[in-house]
C-alpha cells in the first residue's frame, strides 16, 4: 500500500522536479553571469568589452592578460601574487599554532578561570578592528614596521583570531574521552598529549583553520593597504586597487584579467576542499 | 607540586600567546584608542586631551550622520534580505537529488568570491553606463541609467552585492536542516500539515538558533563593510556621500585627515552601537529562540 502510493508521488512530482531543475539553474546562471561575464570579457580585445554587449568574444585574446602581467612600476603581478601567498602561508601557520594550543587549553585542561577567559574569548569575536586599529597602527608605526607585512602576521601568531579558537575548541571537546585518559596512563606530559594525540585528530578542524585563514587573509583590503604602501611590498589586493587608479577606463581588459587571476586560488581552494566550505564541518560544529 | 596545580600551571602555560595577544593586540590597544578618544591628535603633534569635544562634535557633522544613516539603510536591508534568501534555497536545497551538490557548489560560489577586490571592482563596472546591466537592459529597449553614479541608486548596487552573497548562510542553514528529524515531518504529514504549514511550524523555530547565529554574526561584518563602498566610490563615498559607510568615513578621518582622536571616537561609538545592537538581539532571544 505505502509503496504504491510513493510511485504515485513520485510520478506527480516528476513535473515539479524539472520546473525545479529549470528555475533553479535559471536563477543559478543568473547569479554567476558577472564572474562568467568578467571571465569571458577578459579575452577579449581592450576596444570590445563595452562595445558590444555579446557574451562571447569576436576574436579570442591573451593580449588582456600580457599586458596585465606586466604589473606596474615594473614590477610584475607574479611579484604581488607572491607577497600575497607570503602573507597567507605565515597567517596560517600562526593561526593553526597559536589557536590550537589555545584551543587544547579550553577543551582538555582544567585550570582556574577558564570559563571566564572563554567567555572574553567569544566577546572578543564581536568587536569591530576599528576599536583597536587607531593605537595599533600608531605603535606599528613608532616601531617603524608600516610597510612591513609584521602588522598583518604578528597579532596571528597571538591567537587573535577567536573564531578559529572557538571552532578547534568545539571540535577537540566532541573527541572521545578515552583518548584523553589513556595517554594519561601513558604517562604523556599535556604537550606530549597536545602534540601527538589531540593535534593528529583535530586535522579536519585544522584544514578549516587554514582554508579560512586563506579566503580572508586573500581578500583582506583595509589592513593591507593601511599598511603597505610601497609598491615592491604590494598584494594582490592593493595591485588591483592601483590599476584600477592607474589605469583609467581604457584599460579595463587588464583589469578584468588579473582580476580574474587573482581568484584563481579561491577557485582552487573551493574544487579541492569543497567538503571543508560546503558541507557545514565548521559552522556544525558551532551549534555545541 | 601536585596534579591540581600541575594542571592549572599547564592550562597557563598553552594560553600563553592567547593571553598575550588578548592583553596585546586587543585589550590595551582598546584603552588606549578610548583615551585618543578624548584628545586631539594628528599623529605628529603630541596629542592634547580636549575632553568629550570629539563626541559632541561628531553628532553636529552632518557626514558622520549621514554615514550612520547609510550604514543602517545598508545593514537592516542588506542582512535580513541575505537571511531570507539563504534560508528559502537552503529549504529548496535541503534533499538530496540528481545536480543538487552542483546547485549548492554554484549558489555558494559568490559569497567566496564577494569581499575580494575583484569582484567589488567587477560590481563598479557591471552597474556603470556601459556596463553589464545597461547592456542587458538595452536589449531589452531600456535606456539605463549610470548606477554607481547617481546618488538615489549607488547604495542599493552595494545593497545587492551583500544580498548576492547568501550562500555562506545558506550553507549553515543546510547543516542544521539536515539535522531535523525526518519524522517530524512525517508526523505532521500525517497530522494533514501542509508543505508551508511544515515551515512554520516545524523548521523555522528548529532553525532559531541558527538563524540567531546569523543575524548576530552577519550585522556585526556588516556594520564594518568597507571595501565595495571603497573601490565603487574611488574612496570617496559618493556621489553626495550615498555610500559613506562608517567604516569609510573613520578611515578618511583618521588616515586621510590624520585626525586620529575622532576616528577613536568614532570607533568607540560604533563599538557600542555594535554592543547595544547584540545585547538586544540577545535580549529579545528568549522570545524567539528555540533550543530544544
Amino acid at each position: 500500500m505505502q509503496k504504491t502510493a510513493s510511485i504515485t508521488i513520485r510520478r506527480k512530482f516528476r513535473v515539479g522536479n524539472l520546473v525545479f531543475h529549470v528555475l533553479v539553474i535559471a536563477f543559478a546562471l543568473f547569479m554567476i553571469y558577472p564572474l562568467l561575464w568578467m571571465l569571458t570579457s577578459s579575452f577579449k580585445p581592450g576596444t570590445e568589452i563595452f562595445k558590444s554587449a555579446s557574451f562571447l568574444p569576436e576574436t579570442w585574446t591573451l593580449e588582456s592578460y600580457t599586458y596585465g602581467w606586466e604589473g606596474i612600476s615594473g614590477y610584475s603581478f607574479g611579484v604581488f601574487l607572491g607577497n600575497s601567498l607570503f602573507v597567507v602561508a605565515l597567517v596560517m601557520v600562526g593561526n593553526v599554532f597559536t589557536c590550537s594550543l589555545t584551543a587544547f587549553a579550553f577543551a582538555k585542561i582544567r585550570f582556574p578561570l577558564s570559563s571566564f577567559w572563554f567567555a572574553i574569548m567569544l566577546g572578543t569575536l564581536m568587536l569591530p578592528f576599528h576599536a583597536r586599529l587607531i593605537p595599533q597602527y600608531i605603535i606599528y608605526n613608532d616601531l617603524g614596521w608600516v610597510n612591513t607585512y609584521i602588522p598583518l602576521v604578528l597579532p596571528k601568531f597571538f591567537a587573535t583570531e577567536g573564531f578559529f579558537v572557538f571552532m578547534m575548541t568545539q571540535y577537540m571537546r566532541g573527541l572521545p574521552r578515552e583518548m584523553d585518559e589513556a595517554s594519561r596512563i601513558d604517562g604523556c606530559g599535556f604537550f606530549m598529549h597536545y602534540w601527538r594525540i589531540i593535534l593528529p585528530l583535530t586535522v579536519p578542524s585544522i584544514i578549516t583553520t587554514c582554508i579560512f585563514s586563506f579566503i580572508w587573509t586573500w581578500n583582506d583590503f583595509f589592513s593591507q593597504m593601511i599598511y603597505l604602501s610601497k609598491i615592491e611590498t604590494y598584494t594582490v589586493a592593493l595591485a588591483l586597487r592601483q590599476y584600477v587608479d592607474a589605469m583609467g577606463n581604457s584599460y579595463w581588459g587588464a583589469l578584468f584579467a588579473m582580476s580574474i587571476v587573482s581568484l584563481m586560488p579561491l577557485l582552487f581552494i573551493f574544487i579541492g576542499f569543497q567538503r571543508f566550505l560546503m558541507d557545514g564541518v565548521t559552522m556544525g560544529s558551532i551549534k555545541g | 607540586m601536585n596534579g591540581k596545580r600541575r594542571e592549572a600551571c599547564a592550562g597557563y602555560l598553552f594560553m600563553t600567546p592567547w593571553l598575550l595577544g588578548l592583553f596585546g593586540f586587543t585589550l590595551i590597544p582598546m584603552l588606549i584608542s578610548l583615551y585618543y578618544s578624548f584628545t586631539d591628535f594628528d599623529l605628529l603633534t603630541p596629542e592634547t586631551w580636549i575632553g568629550i569635544s570629539n563626541y559632541v562634535k561628531m553628532f553636529a557633522d552632518k557626514k558622520f550622520v549621514g554615514s550612520l544613516g547609510v550604514t543602517f539603510k545598508f545593514v537592516f536591508i542588506g542582512v535580513p534580505l541575505q537571511l531570507a534568501f539563504a534560508l528559502l534555497l537552503a529549504v529548496l536545497f535541503k534533499k538530496e537529488r540528481r545536480g543538487i551538490r552542483l546547485y549548492r557548489a554554484a549558489y555558494y560560489l559568490p559569497s567566496l568570491f564577494g569581499s575580494s577586490i575583484a569582484v567589488a571592482i567587477l560590481w563598479r563596472r557591471i552597474f556603470n553606463k556601459t556596463g553589464l546591466v545597461n547592456q542587458v537592459l538595452a536589449l531589452l529597449g531600456i535606456q539605463g541609467q549610470n548606477w554607481i553614479a547617481s546618488p538615489g541608486t549607488a547604495l542599493n548596487t552595494l545593497i545587492v552585492l551583500q544580498v548576492w552573497q547568501f550562500g555562506a548562510s545558506m550553507v549553515i542553514f543546510l547543516a542544521s536542516l539536515k539535522q531535523i528529524p525526518t519524522d517530524y515531518y512525517e508526523a505532521a504529514t500525517l497530522d494533514g500539515a501542509g508543505k508551508l504549514r511544515q515551515f512554520f511550524s516545524i523548521t523555522l523555530p528548529l532553525l532559531t538558533p541558527m538563524v540567531f547565529f546569523n543575524i548576530v554574526m552577519q550585522f556585526i561584518n556588516a556594520f564594518q563593510s568597507f571595501t565595495p563602498a571603497y573601490i565603487v566610490s574611488s574612496g570617496t563615498g559618493g556621489p553626495l556621500n550615498s555610500t559613506m559607510f562608517y567604516s569609510l568615513y573613520l578611515y578618511i578621518k583618521g588616515f586621510g585627515e590624520f585626525q586620529m582622536g575622532y576616528a577613536s571616537a568614532m570607533a568607540w561609538v560604533l563599538l557600542l552601537i555594535i554592543a547595544a545592537f547584540t545585547g538586544l538581539i540577545f535580549g529579545t532571544s528568549k522570545n524567539w529562540v528555540h533550543y530544544d
